[in-house]
């Protein structure tokens, strides 16, 4: 089991990924360093754990699916 | 109750008028709606075409959590929300948003919220198409 980890929208197109897996890390931060190979997270940048949002300071678990994007521009 | 993502054009007022047709008649003394439509400008340029991305999973649990969260601080009767994906185009609708309730406080009120709410925390994002090129929206104007 590996924490699946998603990108969207300019994130998404800055980093040249939509999703990959990552093995063994316990907060989103580490999963950001692990993901990005330890890019500069942007300011804005905003982040769930299983469709919630969360910090990078919040724990993950395997199998846990973790999206990072900007800010969100609907409505 | 209901939230629905389209990726297709569709019609507010319709959708408006044929989910009030299977309330109750003379349950609901105030209705309040919101419809949000895609302008030809933004800032400095002509917009022919917008892509509205989202992240599926979180945008349809996040409309259905925003919809029982008005329900639970309004006295509602009931509430609507429907928002566009993909491409879109001048004139075509975004976002709708109805509320129904015994008066006006309640419909109007809930359905501020829900549009400012959509609007700063439901996963959707814009990219905007003009005769320079495409880019994404950087941030939704604020409470304008």
């Amino acid at each position: 089991m590996s924490i699946q980890v998603k990108f969207f929208a300019s994130l998404r197109e800055t980093l040249g990924q939509s999703e990959t897996t990552v093995e063994d890390a316990v907060t989103v931060a580490e999963v950001w360093d692990m993901a990005t190979q330890s890019a500069t997270p942007p300011n804005n940048l905003l982040v769930a754990v299983n469709l919630d949002y969360a910090t990078l300071q919040s724990p993950v678990k395997e199998g846990d699916e973790v999206a990072f994007f900007p800010p969100v521009t609907g409505g | 109750m209901a939230t629905h993502i389209l990726d297709e054009d569709f019609q507010p007022y319709q959708w408006l008028s044929e989910f009030a047709q299977q309330m109750p008649a003379g349950r609901d003394g105030a209705s309040a709606s919101f419809i949000g439509t895609m302008r030809d400008y933004n800032e400095d340029a002509t917009v022919r075409s917008m892509t509205l991305e989202h992240y599926p999973a979180m945008t349809l649990r996040y409309l259905e959590k925003l919809a029982t969260q008005a329900k639970t601080d309004w006295p509602l009767n009931d509430c609507l929300i429907v928002h566009r994906v993909g491409k879109i185009f001048p004139g075509e609708a975004i976002v709708l948003i109805g509320c129904w309730s015994a008066h006006r406080r309640a419909a109007l009120d809930a359905c501020n919220w829900l549009i400012e709410e959509l609007k700063y925390k439901a996963p959707f994002w814009k990219k905007e198409s003009s005769g320079q090129g495409e880019r994404w929206v950087v941030s939704n104007t604020d409470g304008l």
